[in-house]
Parts: structure tokens; C-alpha cells; sequence
């Protein structure tokens, strides 16, 4: 394997999802060249910090203001009657 | 398509075509945080986000009456959500004159950016992860990605959902998921590694040997 076929296969191996034969050629390779090792090191860190990051929290007054928004959307597809 | 029989909302959804407002806010009550999120992640602003999100909603009642059901009510809904995100993204766009253009961008294997920056970073993640500085660089550094693969990026590695449903969700093929998400953690990580990487351990790609 070379740094070009270790790239295509690097989303199946940081994801754990690479064919078993593939993922021994893989590592055998990383073991021999450090700059790829870097490479999938920089990738797994890159993936983590951003899944433990900013949790974007929808603001509370906002759940208040849709409703009110969407109750009217709704009369005016529905009709007054339906609660 | 998902067959919609093991749809948990198929309940509420069936008492909201028939006009019932109350099982359709609890259909909103369900799913308004992670529409949020995932629209915020994507538009990258608040406000915008919160725009979106009406539409959205505004959108499923509006076409309710015609959601057949084919798919499960909340990948319908999340994807009339990203169809809203993109077009504000276009619009948005339309009064940028920053926009970066100088990434093309691509759904192949066939020329995939190599690293260029290689280095390991000069500090460990789990202390980056606690600097207010590192967390705005993470965020710029999203804001920066093309759309396609940011929305990507989002769907499959910050939430976490498989190849099969983001791939449904964006109306695209599993493969076209795959790529976009590499050239998407390609860029984040050369990007991150130029802000972030030990000049002093940089190292030199050798592309030929086995």
C-alpha cells in the first residue's frame, strides 16, 4: 500500500469499518511511514474535538416564539377548530 | 425509502394531517432541538438558524397533507430543514463578497488534496479542548468548509448518523457521502494542523514508497 491507496482508505479505518485484509495492509504501512501516522492521528483528533464541541443549544424563549408562530400557520391551513 | 410501518410517530402524525394542532406541537416539542442544531451547525448563525427552523416547520404544515409517509416524519421533516438551510446558505451568499472560492470543490477520489502540513499538534487535544480560543478556531474553521462537505461533515461526524441515512437525507449516493466526508476531514485537518501543528516536528510526505 502507498500514502495514495492509505488515503482513500482512511475514512473506512478511522471509522473502524475497513475489510480486515485492507486494514492489516494499512497498518503495516502506518507502521513504516510516520507522516501518515501523523495524518490519521491530526484526523482522529480533528473528528473527536469537534463531536465533544459546542453543543448548539436551541435558545429557550425561542421554543415559545415558534409555537405562537406555528399555531397561526396552522389556523390558517386548518381553520379556526382544530386544538 | 425507509418503509414508514415502524415509524413511532406514524401516531401523531395520522392525528396532525386530520387537524389536530396538539399532535403536531408535540411532533415539534420532539424534534425542535435537533432540527436546531443541526441547522445552526450548518447556516453557522444563530439568527439564521432560528429563520430556518420557522420555515421549516412552516413548510410541514403547509405540505403535510401530502407527506405519504414513504419515509419516517422526522427525515422528511430534517429534510425539508436542510433544503431551507441551503437556500439561506445561497442567499446569504448573494451579499458576500468574502466567500471562499479558492477550494474547488468535487465528489471524486481522483484528485484528493495530499496533506501538505504535517505535524503533530503542539498540544494535546483533550487541554485544546478547554481553551475558548481553540473552540473559535474549530468553529472559523467549519464556517470555512464548502457547504457540501460542512453539511456532510455535520451529519456524519458531529452527529454521528450513519452513511445510509445522511446520504437520504441530503439526496445523494452513500458514495458521494464517503468522498465528501474525506475531503471534508482532509480540510479540517490541514487547516487545524497549519493553526495548531509543531513547526519544529514538521515532516516531509514520501509519496512513493510502498
Amino acid at each position: 500500500m502507498k500514502c495514495e491507496d492509505l488515503l482513500k482508505a482512511l475514512n473506512e479505518y478511522v471509522d473502524g469499518q475497513i475489510d480486515p485484509a485492507i486494514c492489516d495492509e494499512f497498518k503495516e504501512h502506518l507502521a513504516g511511514c510516520n507522516p501518515c501516522q501523523v495524518v490519521v492521528d491530526n484526523i482522529r483528533s480533528t473528528i473527536a474535538l469537534y463531536r465533544d464541541g459546542q453543543p448548539y443549544e436551541m435558545p429557550p424563549e425561542f421554543h415559545e416564539r415558534l409555537r405562537m408562530q406555528l399555531r397561526d400557520k396552522w389556523q390558517k391551513t386548518f381553520g379556526l377548530a382544530s386544538e | 425509502m425507509e418503509p414508514s410501518a415502524g415509524d413511532p410517530d406514524h401516531e401523531l402524525v395520522t392525528r396532525a394531517k386530520s387537524g389536530d394542532f396538539a399532535a403536531f406541537e408535540q411532533l415539534v416539542a420532539r424534534y425542535e432541538r435537533r432540527v436546531f442544531a443541526t441547522v445552526w451547525r450548518i447556516v453557522r448563525n444563530r439568527e439564521d438558524a432560528e429563520e430556518v427552523v420557522q420555515d421549516a416547520f412552516t413548510s410541514a404544515i403547509e405540505h403535510l397533507a401530502k407527506f405519504r409517509e414513504e419515509s419516517r416524519f422526522y427525515t422528511w421533516l430534517m429534510r425539508i430543514a436542510l433544503n431551507h438551510a441551503f437556500k439561506r446558505l445561497q442567499k446569504n451568499k448573494r451579499f458576500m463578497s468574502n466567500v471562499d472560492t479558492t477550494e474547488e470543490s468535487s465528489d471524486s477520489y481522483s484528485d484528493l488534496p495530499h496533506p501538505q502540513f504535517i505535524a503533530p499538534w503542539r498540544e494535546n487535544p483533550a487541554v485544546l479542548a478547554e481553551q475558548h480560543e481553540f473552540q473559535e478556531l474549530l468553529a472559523e474553521t467549519l464556517d470555512q468548509l464548502d457547504e457540501k462537505y460542512r453539511a456532510v461533515f455535520v451529519l456524519r461526524d458531529i452527529e454521528e448518523r450513519s452513511t445510509a441515512e445522511v446520504a437520504e437525507l441530503l439526496g445523494i449516493s452513500e458514495a458521494n457521502v464517503k468522498v465528501r466526508l474525506l475531503r471534508a476531514r482532509l480540510q479540517l485537518r490541514e487547516r487545524i494542523t497549519r493553526a495548531l501543528g509543531d513547526e519544529s516536528r514538521q515532516m516531509v510526505p514520501h509519496h512513493d514508497h510502498e
